[in-house]
């Protein structure tokens, strides 16, 4: 599950990914069931679901930042659970809130990764971060700090210093929560650009459907912890599945209003 | 059982840690600049606050001594006392319990809130150890700066001291006489003992401190539980490790 594009002008090979069989309890609560999904190498493999869902638990343990109660997720040939894997795939994940380094100003954010693995000298990692930046207008951002920054910036900064790993694996959680529709289109349309600049394998989890359709090559539904469909966005415009349907074009219906079912669900 | 089982693996995480970061050792000399704003923020910005009080109890050691000791015609031992005491003792207590509310506070709320949004998670998946980055520079500092911060403390103790000999009234006793009597009884071996349980509380508070920091979960709220924790955590080590390296030293 290696592919080595000979366009990319930043990763070298990428990696497909492989979900068998993964179920994680928290307490006793299983929040994943039994997923299994299969992501190609160098595709954008969209994952979709409402919130709670799991597709962040998930998303972790694609990074092995969690480990599974049960099944394995593999990175090409290498078990994400292994700590080693960490060194063996270069593994970048654009967390939902950024997780920009606060002390830092957005060029330490981005030099970071290249200085502490020691990939060049200083001049060298300058133009990689400024080659990052200019990609993603971040130029007259350099010298700010994260508090500084809106939104939309800090989304844009952490995919800077995402693809400034020149990952093998670019992971996305949520990227356009808590951005206006302008600024959402525009995250996506950084996403489409990158995967084609860096034919690098990307795994956006979002609860977006316009940015999902758009971008995604395949995409999954995650519903309750379980994988509800797979297939292509086109398969997606007219779902046969009614909670698929309702998913991608809610209607507000005052007639028997969701929350009355959400209660009681929750008796 | 289940704050037994809580404990032990407090204990177990805190040790695992230290090998952890010990592991990273050669990579030392790369985090130098790491290394020194650490220093900076665990020595520099403790500096005022442990002159102050450690001037204080050297100048209220003196007094009560000197209040007690007249009874019995032992003034003229005031200087071993007070020497003695902020060496052995009141000196490295008194600035490891400065450094658990101050440094220690510090350490665990940035390092909680490091990890509650998600910025060590930043780091694993870097493939950057957070023992490396974040907790190695911390410890190596913390070594480094409390010998110094207890021997600065040590010495305001001593000079609050014989201020408070020499402007006493029922004391009255000259700088010169109070220093004479302070070196008498002294022992290099005292200066000593009393350096290495500073530097065992100063690398115990900071490894505790580092643990609870890196492993809150939640949100804001676990965030002050994580340093009110690590801080009462630390006070009572520091006072249990006192006990032991004390009987381990004499």
């Amino acid at each position: 599950m290696t592919s080595s594009p000979s366009t990319s002008p930043f990763a070298a090979k990428t990696f497909g990914v492989k979900i068998d069989r993964l179920t994680k309890r928290y307490n006793g609560v299983a929040v994943l069931k039994e997923v299994s999904l299969e992501v190609r190498p160098g595709e954008i493999f969209v994952i979709m679901g409402p919130s709670g869902s799991g597709k962040s638990v998930l998303l972790k343990h694609i990074a092995g930042l969690e480990l599974p109660t049960s099944g394995r997720v593999l990175i090409g040939e290498h078990d994400a659970a292994d700590a080693l894997a960490a060194a063996r795939v270069r593994l970048a994940l654009v967390f939902q809130a950024g997780a920009l380094f606060n002390s830092m100003s957005v060029y330490d954010n981005l030099a970071l990764y290249p200085r502490e693995h020691r990939l060049c000298n200083e001049a060298g990692i300058r133009e990689r971060v400024m080659r990052v930046l200019q990609i993603l207008s971040l130029e007259k951002a350099v010298a700010r700090f994260p508090s500084e920054l809106s939104g939309g910036m800090k989304k844009r900064v952490a995919i800077a210093r995402a693809l400034v790993m020149e990952p093998e694996l670019l992971l996305y959680d949520e990227p356009t929560s808590e951005l206006d529709p302008v600024m959402s289109a525009t995250i996506g349309e950084i996403i489409a650009t990158m995967r084609r600049h860096t034919a690098v394998t990307s795994i956006v989890v979002t609860h977006d459907p316009i940015i999902a359709l758009s971008i995604a090559d395949r995409m999954a539904f995650l519903m309750d912890g379980r994988i509800r469909a797979t297939g292509k966005p086109g398969e997606f415009q007219h779902p046969a599945d009614p909670a698929i349907a309702n998913f991608l074009n809610p209607t507000i219906d005052l007639e028997h209003p969701r929350f009355k079912q959400l209660e009681t669900d929750n008796e | 059982m289940k704050q037994l089982t809580a404990i032990l693996e407090a204990i177990g995480s805190t040790a695992l840690l230290a090998v952890r970061a010990a592991r990273h050792l050669p990579t030392l000399r790369r985090q130098f600049p790491r290394f020194i704003e650490q220093c900076y923020l665990i020595g520099y910005t403790t500096m005022p606050i442990v002159t102050i009080l450690s001037f204080f109890i050297g100048a209220v050691l003196a007094l009560q001594s000197g209040y007690s000791m007249e009874n019995y015609g032992a003034k003229q031992f005031i200087g071993t006392l007070v020497g003695l005491s902020m060496v052995r003792e009141l000196g490295p207590v008194m600035v490891a319990i400065l450094l658990a509310g101050r440094v220690g506070s510090a350490i665990t709320a940035e390092l909680a809130s490091m990890k509650v949004y998600q910025e060590v998670d930043a780091l694993v998946t870097m493939n950057i150890p957070p023992e490396r980055m974040l907790v190695l520079p911390r410890l190596a500092a913390v070594l480094v700066m409390m010998p110094v911060l207890t021997t600065i403390g040590n010495l305001c103790g001593w000079y609050g001291g014989a201020l408070v000999c020499k402007y006493t009234a029922f004391i009255s006793i000259e700088p010169d006489s109070y220093f004479a009597t302070l070196k008498r009884y002294m022992e290099v071996k005292d200066v000593c003992d009393g350096l290495i349980k500073a530097e065992v509380f100063g690398f115990a508070i900071v490894l505790v401190c580092c643990n609870i920091g890196l492993n809150t979960r939640g949100g804001p709220r676990e965030i002050g539980g994580a340093v009110t924790k690590a801080v009462v955590i630390s006070l009572i080590l520091i006072l249990v490790l006192d006990y032991f390296v004390t009987k381990a030293l004499i």
